[in-house]
């Protein structure tokens, strides 16, 4: 298995060596367990690593080895135990609430293996809906035009507008994923966290949806953190960190 | 933003939320139209005791009456003079009315009210409640040559109304009628005298007590004029219908006791010139009467050397907006209370009147634990509705969503749902209100069995006065139950973990 990551990960299409290297998001010695019990179950146990802003990084590890748990830690969804998560230099996971949610609201952008999308909500109120949440009813009203404008852009370019009116049920999984990604661009985030984006697809539209992901990295320099148990998915980015048993075992 | 529209959208998609807030709107239909009726029943009660009773009533302690109704009207006057619109003495005794129907004899318990003509409408609205058009106008105790309404005039739907055929031919056409029967029957008796064999029949109380030696002639004179109270003489047929065994026209003999020491009982003739309904059964089926001046003359109540004649009460009607109970206490401190009883008609009314109130009261607090108890039903399926959403939750929450933000959706949900239960509860309680007659009649048919029997109340609606105060406030407790009880829920779903939300399956 490793030799085969090793062997992949020297793909010819990697173009890490050139993004630039300015520290975007890092995490310092982060340590989380969860309690079954009187048993707590460590889950990570001491990451450090770095984001680079514009580049592509994916997490990859088997089931159970934490990288779903270092993702909503670097989205503050979760607090650590232990350690600090740092954005754009400032560490974050240690903010009040409404800052942390400011930050999930304003600078990033979640998709999750299993869309997320509101099932009450069309496909175009469902990418509105960051907006929704960011502006107050008033707020929103008034700008209603921009964002309607934005979220139809952002469908026209996840190829989606024939479906602004249907809801999730009506989709399809590559359809439905798209426009997660296109909610996630919503409030144009600087950092779009994927958790195992094509985990719930089939072979070919995972490709559909790793082409887009790839396509924002390159086109939009969307710094982007994805969480994969898949390595040939994983390989598609421009840098890997390997998870095993919540430790970094190789980072390129 | 998301808040409003998620709760929107939730309500238009979560049809076992709407269900769960029927019973608040049957609470609020049910109230308001209970609050309605009751206080339309008040309303008609005080309405008509007060129209009865006056304002303010001045009694005798004795029932033998005070002297000078003059000189205690001037003082009265004197104390309470500006808030004063009328004041009339009047007699009450109690006495035992006997009615001829067809030979047989019927003996009833009444009393006789000795009342002044020319004051007594400014009191009471008396007048209005008689049944002879020009009687309405100024009663003068004479009887009518006819013309008495054949129909309950204060009957709002004259659709299911029953003519009372009886009263066509009331009034002086009845009288010589019922003369010359008289005389037919006494001479077919003459006649019969001579018949040995009839010799021991049975004998007519009022033809052996007949003045008939005098030169009375009932058919074209009558004795001193009394007003019946309608319940006194009729009754209410299963059809529906008013019968009377006694009409304007027909003699009455009435017997009280005289205003002497020792009690002497003595006995009247009288001719009935009007009947009185006042719907108030109460009253309707008590009061007789008759020109106060011809009662104080035959119970011996006026002083033979000053012509002074003595009164048991006096009814004071004041200014609208006059303060009843202020003007009794300074009359009460003006007159010695062991002679003089002074008292509102509220007073008067008191225990009926707290009784309808206490009932009031006693039927809001029942219905309105039907609504708490629908804001435990809110309460379940709220939290029913937040753990089935428990991903949506997270969701939101992932994408920036605060914990007051989506505590904010369950709150206005139930504030919306709250809004829209008691709305619909407003609308089913008013048509329910407005219809509530028809609503009665169809109910009564369907069961068979009258919902309102108008025989019992002497009304035949149902009264109802919707008083928006009241229906506002039923809303607004209504409304904050169902906020109250998506308090809960929506604090659950604001502690919610965004991870462990996220995850749930």
């Amino acid at each position: 298995m490793s030799e085969l990551l090793q062997s992949t990960s020297a793909a010819p299409h990697r173009l890490s060596a050139a993004t630039p290297r300015t520290v975007y998001m890092a995490t310092r010695g982060l340590f989380k367990s969860y309690q079954k019990g009187d048993l707590g179950i460590p889950v990570l146990q001491g990451i450090d690593m770095q984001v680079y802003q514009g580049e592509f990084l994916s997490i990859v590890g088997q089931s159970g080895c934490g990288k779903s748990t270092l993702l909503h830690l670097l989205g503050t969804l979760d607090k650590p135990d232990a350690g600090e998560v740092q954005f754009e230099g400032h560490r974050i996971d240690n903010l009040p609430a409404a800052s942390r949610d400011l930050l999930r609201n304003r600078h990033f952008g979640m998709i999750f293996q299993f869309y997320h999308l509101l099932p009450e909500l069309s496909t175009l109120e469902n990418v509105l809906l960051p907006a929704w949440i960011a502006e107050s009813t008033l707020g929103y009203w008034r700008r209603r035009r921009h964002y309607r404008q934005r979220a139809r852009q952002l469908l026209e370019m996840t190829h989606l507008s024939h479906r602004l009116k249907h809801k999730p049920s009506e989709l399809s999984g590559g359809e439905m994923q798209r426009a997660a990604i296109a909610r996630a661009l919503m409030l144009e985030p600087q950092v779009l966290l994927a958790d195992e984006p094509t985990g719930n697809l089939d072979r070919s539209t995972g490709e559909q949806i790793m082409h887009l992901l790839r396509e924002l990295n390159r086109e939009q320099k969307l710094t982007i953190v994805m969480v994969t148990h898949d390595s040939w998915i994983a390989e598609q980015a421009d840098r890997v960190v390997r998870l095993v048993e919540g430790r970094i075992q190789s980072a390129e | 933003m998301y808040k409003l529209l998620l709760c929107l959208r939730y309500l238009r998609t979560r049809y076992i939320a709407l269900i769960s807030i029927v019973s608040v709107t049957l609470g609020v239909a049910t109230m308001i139209v209970v609050n309605s009726v009751m206080a339309g029943f008040t309303h008609e009660m005080q309405a008509r005791l007060n129209g009865i009773l006056g304002d303010l009533v001045f009694e005798s302690r004795s029932m033998d009456g005070a002297p000078d109704a003059a000189a205690h009207m001037a003082k009265i006057r004197e104390i309470a003079g500006d808030s004063i619109v009328g004041i009339s003495p009047t007699v009450h005794v109690p006495s035992l009315m006997y009615i001829d129907v067809n030979g047989q004899l019927l003996t009833k318990q009444v009393t006789l009210v000795g009342i002044d003509p020319a004051t007594y409408a400014s009191v009471s609205q008396f007048g209005q409640y008689l049944q002879h058009p020009a009687n309405r106008q100024q009663l003068n105790f004479q009887l009518r040559a006819g013309g008495y309404d054949t129909f309950d005039r204060q009957a709002v739907d004259t659709g299911q109304l029953i003519e009372r055929t009886q009263m066509k031919t009331a009034g002086w056409p009845r009288r010589r009628e019922m003369a010359r029967q008289k005389q037919e029957r006494r001479q077919l008796q003459q006649r019969l005298a001579l018949d040995p064999s009839a010799q021991a029949g049975a004998s007519n109380p009022f033809a052996t007590d007949q003045p008939s030696g005098t030169d009375f002639d009932p058919a074209t004179e009558t004795h001193v004029g009394v007003v019946l109270g309608i319940g006194t003489c009729g009754y209410r047929a299963a059809d529906g219908s008013d019968r009377f065994v006694a009409l304007p026209g027909d003699d009455v003999r009435i017997s009280f006791p005289k205003a002497s020491l020792p009690p002497e009982a003595i006995s009247e003739h009288y001719t009935i010139v009007d009947l009185y309904e006042s719907k108030m059964s109460e009253y309707d089926s008590n009061f007789v009467f008759l020109p106060l001046a011809n009662l104080q003359a035959s119970r011996g109540m006026i002083d033979p050397e000053t012509g002074i004649g003595k009164f048991t009460s006096i009814q004071i009607k004041l200014q609208p907006g006059a303060d009843a109970a202020q003007v009794r206490d300074r009359l009460r401190n003006a007159f010695p209370a062991q002679y003089y009883q002074i008292s509102t008609w509220r007073d008067k009314q008191g225990p009926l009147l707290a009784a309808v109130q206490m009932e009031t009261a006693v039927l809001n607090v029942l219905l309105f634990m039907i609504i708490a108890v629908a804001g435990f039903g809110i309460l379940a399926i709220f939290y029913m509705i937040v753990v089935e959403k428990t991903r949506d939750i997270g969701i939101l929450k992932s994408l920036g969503a605060s914990g007051y933000g989506v505590m904010g959706i369950f709150l206005v949900y139930g504030l919306s749902l709250g809004i829209v239960g008691a709305g619909a509860g407003l609308a089913l309680g008013l048509a329910f209100e407005s219809q509530i007659n028809q609503i009665a009649d169809l109910l009564g048919r369907v069961t068979g069995q009258p919902v309102f029997d108008p025989s019992v109340y002497y009304f035949y609606k149902i009264p109802t006065i919707v008083s928006p105060f009241t229906v506002s406030w039923i809303c607004v407790g209504a409304i904050s139950i169902a906020v109250l009880a998506s308090v809960m829920p929506a604090r659950r779903a604001a502690r919610l973990h965004p991870v462990r939300a996220l995850r749930y399956e």
